[in-house]
């Protein structure tokens, strides 16, 4: 079964990349190119895939995996700008691609100590854009 | 990999009415939806690309060229008409949500090489809201 918890956290970013133009920066990422930044409320889904305890009836305590997210999402996320003060967006372009891809990393190994396997990370940038991370071999 | 989804809207009518039945069951079938005069949505689509990241840029997709394409084939064929008498893909198919995401599928398939001529991102996964109750959803 898979069980999925959200959690949100608003923050400001910017994508660029700095060996191009401004205009070059423009073309490849619209709007989201403005070098002050601009913000979101992310919405973050976590998936996890697992089978009912029989004598609990729950795939993993949901409490932990609020937790989990609190601790490796939220706090360190939340009202920042993702580029200056959230690593390794100081290197690596903040798109919603790589923030998945980093979410996943953070969360992946914590959930694999508490018994859980994560199956899918979802982050909404808007209510109308969407990347979804499976892992390395999916 | 990494999945992108992107949220589009499009308001239409239609009439679900076969002819290849009779009138009591078009009418059993299809319930309110066969009313004789039609009646409209507000769809929500939802098109899934997939593709590796590019390590430079941090993106899976050109989602402003999707955009476009979307806007082109499918949102301004779409977009206040009536889908039985103004888009030819329901001249002789029913304007379920069904037909509604297999004709979208064609619609971006007929094209997709020459907006995207590599080989990802691929298409994914295509979903079709009628209201908030009802969606359909193509895995490609």
């Amino acid at each position: 079964m898979l069980i999925t918890r959200r959690v949100e956290f608003s923050a400001s970013h910017v994508c660029r990349l700095p060996g191009l133009s401004d205009e070059e920066n423009r073309a490849l990422y619209g709007e989201a190119a403005n070098p002050h930044g601009h913000g979101h409320n992310y919405v973050v889904e976590v998936t996890l895939d697992g089978t009912p305890d029989p004598v609990t009836g729950i795939v993993f305590d949901l409490k932990k995996l609020k937790e989990v997210l609190n601790r490796e999402i939220v706090e360190p996320m939340d009202h920042r700008f993702l580029n200056e003060e959230v690593p390794p967006f100081d290197r690596v372009v903040p798109t919603s691609e790589n923030l998945a891809i980093e979410i996943w990393r953070r969360v992946q190994p914590r959930l694999e100590e508490a018994g859980a396997r994560l199956h899918s990370v979802r982050v909404w940038e808007s209510e109308d854009f969407c990347a979804e991370f499976q892992g390395e071999s999916s | 990999m990494i999945r992108l989804t992107r949220r589009y809207r499009f308001s239409a009518s239609h009439r679900l009415h076969s002819p290849r039945l009779s009138d009591e069951e078009n009418r059993a079938i299809y319930g309110k939806c066969n009313n004789q005069h039609g009646h409209g949505h507000n769809y929500v689509l939802e098109v899934s690309v997939r593709g590796p990241v590019e390590p430079e840029t941090g993106r899976a997709a050109d989602i402003a060229a999707l955009d476009s394409l979307v806007h082109r084939e499918i949102i301004s064929a779409f977009d206040h008409r009536n889908l039985n008498a103004d888009v030819p893909d329901f001249a002789d198919a029913v304007p379920t949500t069904e037909n509604l995401v297999a004709a979208i599928e064609r619609r971006l398939r007929r094209v997709w090489s020459t907006v995207f001529p590599g080989e990802w991102p691929e298409l994914d996964r295509i979903r079709v809201q009628e209201t908030r109750r009802n969606t359909i959803e193509a895995r490609l």
